[in-house]
């Protein structure tokens, strides 16, 4: 019904995208059968398809809920409309013209029927909702690790603790990598305003907020990208907010885990590009970056230490490809309008420079 | 001017000589002073109205301008600040600025004439809270000449409200304003309150008050209790922001939940306090379509009171992803899918009134017909998100803006339109144009429902509130499309409203005083009433006095065109609580310039605390003080001082 | 319509009312009721955010030295007394004593003056601002709420002695009295409220 009622409307609206609106229900009416693994996939942030045991029983929930309370419109609307046409109709000849009354019984028994079947069915979701609570309270098994995640205006910042080895600890941004079929706890906190820290296709939201410090979990049972965004809104940027979760396979989780705990690597010798790009890099962007193994070591922004392992950039707002970072790097207001990060005074060859030293961050 | 301390009140007709009298002593002097200076509650409900129904069209603006931002991914007609500016004002402006005032108006106009009495217990206090919530509403939209209007959502989150993310007077003005507003919501609650309690139609015993009087009421006394909270909310912001106090910061051991827990314990009760008059007005409207009294009335009644009580035990399914305790999360989340229960009783109770009745199909009943079915809708979303572990995935997505929208136009808009087609006549003395208002039912209905019906899909495709763009890849487009039409259409809609106002204003079909041959009080006197509303005071002993006689139910008969002459001038009758007993002749006051004075002391006095003018505040704090002296100086003419007449 | 005349069949025999604003005939009686019910609830909010506070920082949150008595007891015990006389007052307005309401309404000004004053020592008196930390900011707002209430109510008070000093008011027309007792009665209340949060409870943990 919808599809038609909108076929017919577009006329308002400019003819070019008249092609872009008749594909568009169809991809999302496919969308829940499409794994949402991949970050690819038409709707990213859909959760009633999900690929964790916490999302998958909140989805079934969610369902159930949707499903009782779609019949229970439909229900009482066609009540209404047959109400209306049962009885014949009267009308009003002109104003004032007085009109039969009457006083039929019967009226109550709807009430008494009506609510003993309302009182029935909320029971019932009273008890599913809480059964589901329960299980997503805490993990079956006790995680092996924790992320500590800090939310702050407009990124997110991530720090690997391994419980049996404090140095085995280090900080990336916006992009996790976690273990496929494991639970992971996720500690939040927050460095300036209310966030809330959300991976649709995996878990329900959990409010980052300054002054305390809130807990989760999540498990992917599947290999894949999960998109996922803050939640509350937290000012200017908040629209560009993301983060993204690869589930890896445990080795390959095992081999990022490994490779993010080293420095980034030497400018090579006789490089000229590359040493103009990382002095730059330190003068320009290192009072708020850090990349460990060299002296910028600022802590405002995100650690740029592995930045090429990361698919996207500014919270991944835009992809990592050479020509996203240069724009980034020379106009971030442009891309993200108010974003903590100023724009550079930077000339076209130090630009040019620090983006290849950026490019060997891997 | 001395008054006798007792008298014994004459009974009598209706005559010409006397409705002449009557006409001297009630009628608004003329000119600028008039405007000023009245307290017919008559003129106060449509100036309630009007000003609501602008602010409806200001907000409605704001949001087919977000709805060109979002009609497509990544476009940049607006920028992210002005977007947030706009969905913050779009906020306030529907749920503190029209959707409360526009009920207001309603109650104010039909208050005393459902009620069979001459005007509000405190008519000055009327004007007062007319006077203060149209000086706090444009002061609040001051903030836009600046470029400064409130950019954190209606709900105004801390810390990010605070002077260290939010430096500019953005939030000033909408913290000050609200604690400006609240002084209207507060003192008109107060004046519902007193004059259903204390001045009815003798005979109107509780149990044959209309149900707009019940859910205006109960929603009053829930004003009383819920809006210190949010007037203290914001002022504690202030505080924070202006001398550095600690109650939402965390640097100086302040919490930022303190503000969610002020807040919500307010706005949930807020919800129903902007749907349950409209419900309420739905339950006296609809039967008079159908035919018969409503079905149920008691029982609507309580569920009325019910919901209200409830409503203020749930507000922290609002916070349900702040990491509050597991058996916190457990009681809140129980206790909000019970205020479904009262709910479902309001529901049945209006279907069973069609299923019995014959009904009589005109505007106004497609538009109850239509607001039933949007309320089963936005209550059944409502229960979805009751559902603590689904609402952890539906919080702050557009699941949730699709609800809220269900619940405010769906339950108040709808209601209030139906409302407006219905009492129209009775405040013009003209009809509306069925024949517009067919056009101006379905386009509004398909029009809102094209909106944000596939809203709640925008949602569950994960789309988060409150955000200025989205990417491409999110699959929110032709969503996002389809609600943007569906707005524009719903816009058309309500313009045609206006249309049809106009046409009628100017060349309507004349109404009479009961064109829809209705059986409650208002409907019998003049369309539209004259200033005193009764010339003499009517005698009620039924649920239903214009139709008792028809429906053969009552044991005594309502006496309308007989009944008590109060003629020595402005006077009306104080009745007991329960039955409505007479209990005293009160003196009513004339037309008084003061509550006008007094809020322009307080418009400035809110205004040089905004901009810091300490001094001209504490004089503007003097003055408004000075001002009520004045105004609540004991007059004889008012029976206040002492009199020399004994017997 | 009905045109019965209105003894014959309705239960109303309405005999000699009252005209005009006399004790709770008058809708201000009830409109000061319902100031006081919503004042009330903002206290409870007030009183909630100290509670919340307390609830949730922990045992840091309280100042180290315990709450004194030595002005908030005398401060307390005057409150209470100036309700004492300002009944007095009324009872004397009630019999048509002029001499005794205006003395009622002079004493109360001056108890609930030096209220004022000693509150306003008090607070110089701490060793922490309003912008110290929360227990300051919750301390320094909540008391200063209170304070002004009590002003309100002088305000209230002085306008009554006017009024009746004018010589408006008889034994029996004298709402404008009944109405603004009640709200200083009502402050005296919130402050027992107030005075056991921040004096009594610290030594209750």
């Amino acid at each position: 019904m919808m599809e038609r009622l909108w076929n017919r409307k577009p006329s308002i609206q400019a003819p070019r995208i008249v092609g872009r609106l008749a594909l568009a229900p169809l991809l999302a009416l496919a969308s829940p059968a499409i794994a949402a693994s991949e970050e690819s996939t038409s709707a990213p942030m859909y959760y009633l398809k999900t690929f964790g045991p916490k999302g998958d029983i909140t989805a079934s929930l969610t369902w159930g809920l949707l499903a009782i309370a779609a019949g229970v419109s439909v229900l009482m609307s066609v009540l209404v409309i047959v109400a209306m046409f049962r009885n014949g109709r009267s009308s009003m000849a002109t104003p004032g013209s007085p009109l039969p009354i009457a006083h039929p019984p019967g009226g109550h028994r709807w009430i008494y029927l009506g609510l003993a079947l309302t009182t029935l069915v909320l029971i019932a979701l009273v008890i599913w909702t809480m059964d589901v609570l329960a299980e997503i309270d805490e993990p079956a098994g006790e995680p092996a690790f924790t992320i500590e995640v800090t939310g702050q205006q407009w990124w997110w910042e991530a720090r690997y603790v391994d419980p049996d080895d404090p140095s085995r600890s280090f900080v990336t941004a916006n992009e996790l990598h976690i273990p496929v079929g494991e639970p992971v706890r996720i500690t939040l906190a927050s460095r300036d305003v209310i966030h809330s820290f959300w991976v649709p296709a995996l878990a329900g939201k959990t409010d980052v907020i300054p002054g305390q410090t809130n807990e989760t979990w999540l498990q992917a049972d599947r290999e894949g990208v999960y998109r996922g965004q803050c939640a509350e809104y937290c000012g200017l940027q908040h629209a560009h907010m993301a983060l993204r979760i690869f589930a890896d396979a445990p080795e390959a989780f095992q081999a990022w885990w490994d490779h993010q705990l080293e420095p980034a690597d030497e400018v090579p010798e006789g490089s000229e590009l590359l040493a103009v790009g990382e002095r730059q890099f330190r003068l320009q962007c290192g009072a708020c970056h850090a990349v460990r193994g060299t002296l910028a070591g600022g802590e405002a922004g995100p650690d740029l230490t592995h930045l090429m392992d990361r698919t996207t950039i500014a919270s991944v707002t835009l992809p990592n490809t050479p020509g996203h970072l240069s724009g980034w790097i020379a106009d971030p207001q442009h891309q993200k309008p108010g974003t903590t990060m100023p724009n550079p005074d930077l000339s076209g060859p130090e630009l040019n420079a620090i983006r290849h030293y950026l490019e060997t961050l891997d | 001017m001395a008054v006798d301390y007792q008298k014994r009140p004459e009974a009598g007709y209706v005559t010409k000589e006397l409705e002449a009298k009557l006409h001297k002593m009630w009628e608004t002097k003329p000119g600028l002073f008039g405007v000023i200076a009245t307290v017919d509650h008559k003129v106060i409900g449509i100036r309630y109205i009007v000003t609501a129904f602008a602010f409806l069209v200001v907000g409605g603006l704001q949001a087919l301008l977000m709805r060109l931002q979002l009609a497509q991914p990544d476009q940049t007609i607006l920028t992210p600040e002005q977007y947030n500016q706009l969905f913050s004002m779009h906020g306030i402006t529907m749920i503190f600025l029209y959707a409360l005032p526009i009920l207001s108006g309603f109650s104010n106009y039909l208050f005393p004439l459902l009620l069979g009495t001459r005007d509000m217990a405190f008519p000055r206090l009327n004007a007062f809270s007319y006077w203060v919530y149209l000086a706090s509403g444009l002061f609040m939209y001051a903030s836009f000449l600046i470029g400064q209007a409130p950019n954190n959502g209606w709900f105004n989150y801390a810390p990010y409200a605070l002077k260290p993310f939010n430096p500019g007077l953005n939030m000033d003005f909408y913290a000050l304003g609200m604690v400006f507003f609240g002084i209207s919501t507060t003192v008109g609650a107060a004046n519902f309150v007193v004059t259903v309690m204390r001045n009815r139609a003798p005979g109107m015993s509780i149990n044959r008050l209309p149900i707009m009087i019940w859910g205006t009421t109960t929603v009053s006394v829930g004003i009383l209790l819920a809006n210190p909270a949010v007037s203290l909310a914001f002022f504690l912001l202030w505080l924070d922001r202006q001398f550095g106090t600690h109650f939402y910061d965390t640097a100086g051991g302040g919490q930022p939940l303190l503000w969610q827990h002020l807040f919500w314990i307010f706005a949930h009760p807020w919800v129903y306090i902007i749907v349950l008059p409209a419900m309420g007005m739905v339950s006296d409207a609809l039967p008079v379509f159908c035919r018969r009294p409503l079905v149920a009335y008691t029982l609507v009644i309580l569920a009325t009171i019910t919901t209200m009580l409830l409503g203020f035990g749930v507000w922290v399914h609002h916070m349900f992803a702040t990491g509050i305790p597991f058996l916190s999360m457990s009681y809140f989340s129980g206790a909000s899918f019970i205020i479904t229960i009262p709910s479902a009783i309001a529901t049945f109770a209006w279907i069973a009134t069609i299923w019995t009745g014959r009904v009589v199909v005109t505007t106004a009943f497609l538009y109850f017909a239509g607001f039933i079915s949007m309320f089963v809708i936005g209550g059944v979303s409502g229960v979805v998100t009751a559902s603590v572990a689904a609402d952890l995935q539906l919080h702050d997505t557009y699941f949730v803006v699709a609800h809220i929208h269900y619940v405010l136009i769906g339950i108040n808009l709808f209601g209030v339109l139906g409302g407006l087609y219905f009492w129209f006549p009775k405040m013009s003395g003209k009809m509306l144009s069925e024949r517009l208002g067919r056009w101006n039912f379905w386009l509004t209905f398909l029009g809102f429902n094209l909106a944000f019906l596939p809203m709640h899909w925008t949602g569950l495709l994960g789309m988060p509130r409150r955000i200025y763009t989205y990417p491409e890849g999110a699959g929110w487009s032709w969503v996002n499309m389809l609600t943007t039409v569906g707005s524009f259409i719903l816009a058309f809609g309500i313009l045609l409203l206006f249309v049809n106002v106009w046409m009628s204003l100017r060349r309507g079909v004349a109404a009479g005083a009961n064109p829809w041959d209705a059986p409650s009080l208002e409907w019998a006197t003049a369309s539209p009433p004259p200033a005193y509303n009764f010339t003499v005071m009517p005698v009620v002993a039924s649920r239903h006095p214009l139709w008792e006689d028809r429906l053969g139910e009552s044991e005594g008969h309502s006496s309308i065109e007989r009944g008590l002459i109060l003629d020595d001038g402005k006077e009306m009758l104080a009745t007991s609580v329960i039955d409505a007993a007479p209990r005293a002749i009160l003196k009513m006051p004339e037309d008084d310039p003061w509550p006008f004075l007094v809020t322009l002391a307080m418009t400035l006095g809110f205004t040089a605390l905004l901009l810091h003018w300490w001094w001209i505040g504490l004089a503007a704090g003097v003055a408004t003080l000075l001002g009520c002296v004045f105004w609540l100086w004991p007059r004889g003419d008012l029976a206040q001082t002492k009199g020399t007449a004994h017997e | 319509m009905s045109e019965l005349p209105l003894d014959s069949r309705a239960p109303l025999n309405i005999g000699r009312l009252p005209i005009g604003s006399i004790g709770r005939a008058a809708n201000g009686w009830w409109g000061m009721m319902m100031l006081v019910v919503t004042e009330s609830s903002l206290f409870v909010y007030l009183l909630f955010a100290y509670y919340y506070f307390a609830a949730r920082s922990g045992p840091g949150f309280l100042p180290e030295a315990l709450p004194s008595f030595h002005l908030s007891g005398p401060g307390t015990a005057i409150l209470i007394a100036s309700s004492v006389t300002l009944w007095f007052g009324q009872r004397g307005a009630r019999r048509g004593s002029r001499a005794q309401l205006l003395a009622g309404l002079l004493v109360t000004i001056a108890l609930g003056a030096l209220f004022v004053g000693l509150q306003i020592f008090e607070w110089s008196e701490k060793p922490y601002t309003i912008a110290s930390h929360a227990y300051g900011s919750a301390f320094f707002t909540i008391t200063g709420f209170h304070m002004a209430h009590v002003v309100a109510g002088l305000g209230i008070l002085l306008a009554l002695a006017l009024w009746s000093g004018l010589g408006a008011f008889d034994e029996r027309r004298m709402s404008a009295v009944d109405i603004g007792t009640i709200y200083w009665h009502f402050v005296d209340a919130v402050w027992l409220a107030v005075f056991f949060t921040f004096y009594i409870t610290p030594y209750l943990r």
